[in-house]
């Protein structure tokens, strides 16, 4: 273990040597060492993190490796610190592993921009991964609201990777600003810790709640704020609306950043922090409320869009939400479960929607698809097991993680179960439109299009293969405890993280047969929903109009425009009030007032100056008059 | 000694520079004066346990019983070393710009620094007014002749804004003078003036001195003069004042008003901060709406400004420190920003920034270095900045001496959410997009300015990752200031609100 420690820091350093790299060499470097460099720096950190898990995993224990202090005054004392133990190194595999894959296929992808550009991608992919990394590491809250903000930075860049384009830098704000109210609250979340715990080091946290000595203000506030901070980074309502806008930006880095990694630093923070709301009950309602509104809220969304990229990105706050369903119901090892195995399938329908819009010459709307399985077969088929994997089919990945997730609700509360499983269903239902409208059918774009049409490079179908095997093994690491006893490997893995929780929260099991038996349920519905979607937009997919409920739905229940108009407009306006009557009118003209008073005045007196002998004499007495007078008067 | 030559050079440097000839010798003249100041600057704040060189007294006027007393404190030290590394970077920034009668303009520019050097480190209230106008002078000399079309009516302003600062300081300063029991202006016969006035005179003297430090930093509601001024005045003398010389105000209120007047200071910070607080809001918001670079930078800086301002009546030792790094990273940071406007201006002859856009296409330099110091401007991790405002926070929210510290905390918060809204939009209206008419030949940036400007980005990023060092030189200060209220509990309740 003391090996792995030494040679940890490596696994963030090498992105970071990778983004200087390639963003001061961008102009000198060949595309294709641009592309080995970029590429190759992850592969070796995804190296290192393998090492690390396997040290982690034979000893069963973290370790925490302290570098130098960030900050260090009056008392406080922030080290840089990295902490090394069963769930970051979950993270470090999926983030280095996913990332690598991405890299690979972004230097077939992005190949015809033009080699500046080209560097400039990569050095931000690099630099993301960096920050993700600093993220995960962190053995505290300040080394991750570093990397918090840091891929908070690299994802803004990145929407704006075309910086022409006014619309994308628009969303590039958007996303940023969004997540800078959610870090506002985290910001104010440790602020609340130090005073409270002196320190932000999480062993330090986590031990002064464990023993009990937060107050039940102080933990709900903390919790409350973490987890508003949460919702920025993690999409969740109410700051869910700038992640379908992040799409503006290149496909690979909405299946990196936009899907598999950064928007689940959320759950990663929460499930850090686990004993923090495992004694607040009422923060964990709020999340479990939250997470089941926003993953609902998010598919009925995503039936009516018809940009396959934004499909997608309505899924993942869908998914998402399950997620934080998950952490709500005190089901830590599901969410992370969760995590990882929508890494897989969303990463790889994300770049399988990439290949799409390649061999597409980059039209998005799948009305103008259709038949795309008979020219792109990889690509059809490992999308298919993407949806397969969302929809929750049995024996693929997605199937375990949701299954524990929705078991997990039951246990908490049957409505939770039912609203969760509605959802599950309309998940299943619009991946299918989405599936059939893209892969089955004829072909309805152009005739030019349809000769472009062609399968993708080996760069872009081989990330897809690998992804396509992961979606579908990835669940055979949690294999529920009423399938197979004691075969819940993550469960076991995780165990020594959320130790404490569970003895706080005594999670009552259902009964193996009433898990049978919500699975029967659950899996036989999806079937059914997913064979209706499959048979009925292959035949006749929705070309014209929504109108009514969808039209609705296709606006996004309008919420873009609610905001504009409730928070925007207004803050827009006082501002402008400010602006031209309050600092323009009322206080310089306050000031300028005065200022010309003095003028004024002055000028009066300068009059008094006249340079005549007998005007001054006269003053003289009069003066002399006025005090002898008051004088008088003042004496009695 | 170091300490006085820390005065002189500046000071002869710029008398010499009157009589020069040639711009190309002023210019290089100024430069080399300003580098001879870092080089001793850094002597001194790298002489570790050599305080005796630091220091220095002199008679000066005995019969007030003033003498010419310096000495180089942690503080002292952080912000000499401020006035030290910005002008070299001023002139390096604006190599290139062209000034009529340009020795004069540099003379002054040396007389500037030399009054600020004074003011930070006298240990005499005189001698610290005295620097306080002989850096002001000069500043009123360049912005009258080297501004912008409306100088005259907006010096004007700056004139009476600072002359009734100055003025209500000086009858602060000589009333607590004659109430010292040895009728002294030694700074430590005006730490021990708290025993010997009534709550009420120190509740008239905080108002007084505090009025004139709002003035210079400037406080709402006492900051209209400083974004005409800003953007009236010739780049390089707005880069000193925003950059240094609003400091001049912060430092006021650390070394001449809170330990001079503690107990008021508790009393009154409550109010004191709230003007500030608002005023935060007020600029951010007002910054959202401006078109012209100079007075959005000019409203942003109000806004960080008054942050430091809350931190300091916060009285907590970790803030305090966060309000000394703060003092120079802003400094640096926004020095950097003007030097862009001024590259932009010069460039492309407007500040609008309706006129600019997509300069990053063609100038790809600048638009990086911008962006880097625009986002350390907004104190994002692993910046200057984010070390300083995590500080000043961490600070606010852990204040003992403020019931208001939650609401102080969230509202001063949100003007973080507000910086990032204003600072985007600005960056991508004026380096995104697609190129303009005036933007369309675009060139970029020279070596000069990019050594400049790389100077600043290496700066804030050796701060914002490893601050320790910064911390080192200012050193127990930031203690002896809060302590010098938190301690002083017994005199606290003469005061009435």
């Amino acid at each position: 273990m003391q090996n792995a420690l030494q040679i940890a820091w490596l696994i963030p350093f090498l992105p970071l040597i990778g983004f200087l790299i390639n963003g001061l060499g961008r102009k000198h470097l060949s595309k294709s060492a641009i592309g080995i460099i970029g590429s190759g720096v992850i592969l070796v950190s995804f190296a290192l993190s393998i090492w690390v898990f396997l040290q982690v995993k034979q000893s069963g224990a973290g370790y925490v490796a302290n570098y130098f202090n960030f900050i260090n005054v009056a008392g406080l004392e922030i080290p840089f610190a990295f902490q090394l133990d069963q769930l970051s190194s979950i993270f470090l595999l999926i983030i280095t592993g996913v990332g690598f894959l991405i890299h690979v296929y972004s230097t077939s992808y992005m190949h015809d921009e033009k080699t500046e550009h080209f560097g400039r991608y990569f050095s931000y992919l690099n630099l993301f991964v960096f920050s993700m990394l600093l993220l995960v590491m962190g053995a505290n809250y300040v080394i991750m609201f570093i990397g918090w903000e840091g891929v908070g930075l690299c994802s803004y860049l990145l929407i704006g990777y075309w910086f022409k384009n006014q619309e994308y830098n628009k969303a590039a704000n958007k996303a940023f600003i969004m997540n800078r109210i959610g870090d506002l609250a985290f910001l104010i979340a440790i602020f609340w810790i130090i005073s409270r715990v002196g320190n932000v080091n999480y062993s330090d946290v986590l031990l002064f709640a464990e023993e009990n000595r937060f107050s039940t203000t102080d933990i709900t506030a903390i919790t409350i704020l973490l987890f508003i901070g949460a919702t920025g980074k993690s999409a969740q309502i109410p700051l869910y609306t700038w992640l379908p806008d992040a799409m503006a930006g290149p496909t690979p880095v909405s299946a990196l950043i936009h899907a598999a990694t950064m928007v689940t630093a959320g759950i990663y923070m929460i499930a850090r922090s686990n004993i923090l709301y495992s004694l607040s009950p009422l923060t964990m309602n709020i999340i479990a409320i939250v997470g089941l509104a926003t993953a609902l809220l998010a598919a009925t969304i995503a039936i009516k869009q018809n940009d396959i990229k934004k499909v997608l990105a309505y899924s993942t706050v869908s998914q998402l939400g399950f997620m934080f369903l998950a952490l709500g119901t005190g089901n830590y090892v599901a969410a992370v479960f969760h995590v990882m195995t929508h890494a897989f399938f969303k990463a790889l329908l994300f770049l399988g929607s990439g290949s799409v819009i390649h061999a597409m010459g980059g039209e998005q709307d799948i009305r103008r698809m259709g038949g795309l399985g008979k020219y792109m077969k990889v690509t059809h088929i490992t999308f298919l097991i993407g949806c397969l994997a969302i929809a929750g089919i049995p024996g693929l990945s997605g199937f375990f993680s949701k299954d524990e997730i929705l078991a997990g609700a039951f246990a908490r509360s049957p409505i939770l179960y039912a609203i969760a499983l509605g959802t599950a269903l309309i998940t299943a239902y619009y991946m299918f439109r989405l599936y059939a409208t893209t892969f089955r059918g004829s072909f309805r774009g152009t005739t030019e299009q349809q000769h472009h049409l062609h399968e993708s490079p080996g760069a872009i179908t081989t990330p897809l293969i690998i992804l396509a095997i992961l979606a579908v093994v990835g669940g055979y690491i949690g294999i529920p405890e009423y399938m197979a006893h004691g075969a819940h490997w993550l469960q076991e893995f995780l165990r020594p993280v959320f130790a404490s929780s569970n003895e706080v929260l005594k999670p009552h099991a259902i009964s193996h047969s009433t898990e049978w038996m919500l699975t029967g349920i659950s899996t036989a519905l999806i079937v059914i929903v997913v064979a209706y979607a499959w048979s009925r937009f292959s035949k006749k997919p929705e070309l014209e109009d929504a109108r009514g409920v969808g039209k609705v739905l296709e606006n996004k229940w309008y919420v873009d425009e609610l905001y504009q108009k409730v928070i925007v407009n207004p803050l827009h306006k006082t501002a402008g009030f400010l602006n031209t009557f309050v600092e323009r009118l009322v206080i310089d003209g306050l000031v300028n007032g005065v200022g010309r008073l003095v003028n004024y005045g002055s000028r009066q007196m300068r009059l008094l100056q006249s340079g005549q002998v007998g005007s001054y004499i006269f003053l003289m007495v009069l003066s002399m008059l006025v005090i002898f007078v008051l004088q008088f008067f003042l004496r009695k | 000694m170091i300490a006085v030559l820390l005065i002189l050079i500046p000071l002869l440097a710029g008398l010499i520079s009157f009589f020069l000839k040639s711009e190309r010798a002023a210019r290089s003249w100024a430069l080399f004066s300003s580098l001879a100041a870092l080089a001793v600057a850094i002597i001194a704040v790298t002489a570790n346990g050599n305080e005796s060189n630091l220091a220095f007294r002199a008679d000066w006027m005995g019969a007030l019983n003033s003498s010419f007393s310096i000495r180089m404190d942690g503080l002292g030290k952080l912000l000499c070393l401020l006035n030290a590394v910005a002008f070299p970077i001023i002139f390096l920034g604006t190599w290139h710009t062209q000034y009529t009668k340009a020795a004069n303009f540099f003379g002054l520019m040396l007389l500037t620094q030399a009054g600020m050097m004074g003011v930070f480190l006298a240990m005499d209230a005189l001698l610290f007014y005295f620097f306080w106008e002989l850096a002001l002078i000069p500043a009123y000399f360049l912005c009258s002749q080297w501004g912008g079309p409306k100088r005259i009516q907006v010096t004007f302003k700056f004139f009476i804004y600072t002359f009734i600062g100055s003025l209500l300081m000086l009858v602060g300063l000589l009333y607590i003078y004659y109430h010292t029991p040895d009728r002294s202006f030694d700074i430590k016969s005006f730490y021990a003036i708290q025993h010997h006035i009534t709550g009420n005179e120190q509740t008239w003297l905080f108002w007084l001195l505090f009025v004139a430090f709002a003035i210079k930093m400037p406080i709402f509601p006492f900051h209209t003069w400083q974004p005409d001024t800003y953007e009236q005045a010739p780049t390089s003398t707005t880069m000193v004042l925003s950059g240094v010389m609003v400091k001049m105000g912060v430092f006021g209120l650390l070394r001449w008003l809170i330990p001079v007047l503690p107990a008021a200071s508790w009393a009154w910070g409550d109010t004191v901060s709230w003007m500030a607080v608002i005023g935060m809001l007020y600029a951010s918001l007002i910054a959202i709406r401006q078109d012209d670079l100079k007075r959005l930078v000019a409203y942003s800086s109000i806004a960080h400004i008054g942050l430091m301002c809350v931190t300091v009546f916060s009285v907590n030792e970790i803030g305090m420190q966060g309000v000394i790094i703060q003092m120079f990273n802003h400094g640096v940071n926004i020095i950097g920003l003007w030097i862009v406007v001024e590259l932009i201006e010069r460039q492309f002859g407007t500040r609008k920034i309706s006129e600019l856009g997509g300069i990053a296409q063609k100038a790809p330099a600048m638009a990086i270095l911008f962006v880097v110091i625009a986002l350390a401007n907004i104190a994002l991790p692993l910046t200057n900045a984010f070390v300083g405002e995590f500080l000043m926070f961490t600070g606010i929210f852990n204040s003992a001496v403020t019931k208001y510290n939650v609401w102080f905390t969230v509202l001063a918060g949100l003007c973080i959410i507000l910086a990032a809204v204003y600072t985007l939009n600005m960056i991508r209206k004026v380096f995104y997009g697609n190129t303009v008419e005036r933007t369309a030949n675009a060139i970029d940036i020279g070596l000069m300015e990019k050594l400049a400007l790389g100077i600043i980005v290496v700066l804030i990023f050796w701060i914002g990752i490893y601050s320790q060092p910064f911390f080192a030189i200012s050193d127990t200060v930031s203690a002896d200031i809060t302590n010098s209220i938190l301690n002083k509990q017994e005199v606290l309740p003469v005061i009435k609100k």
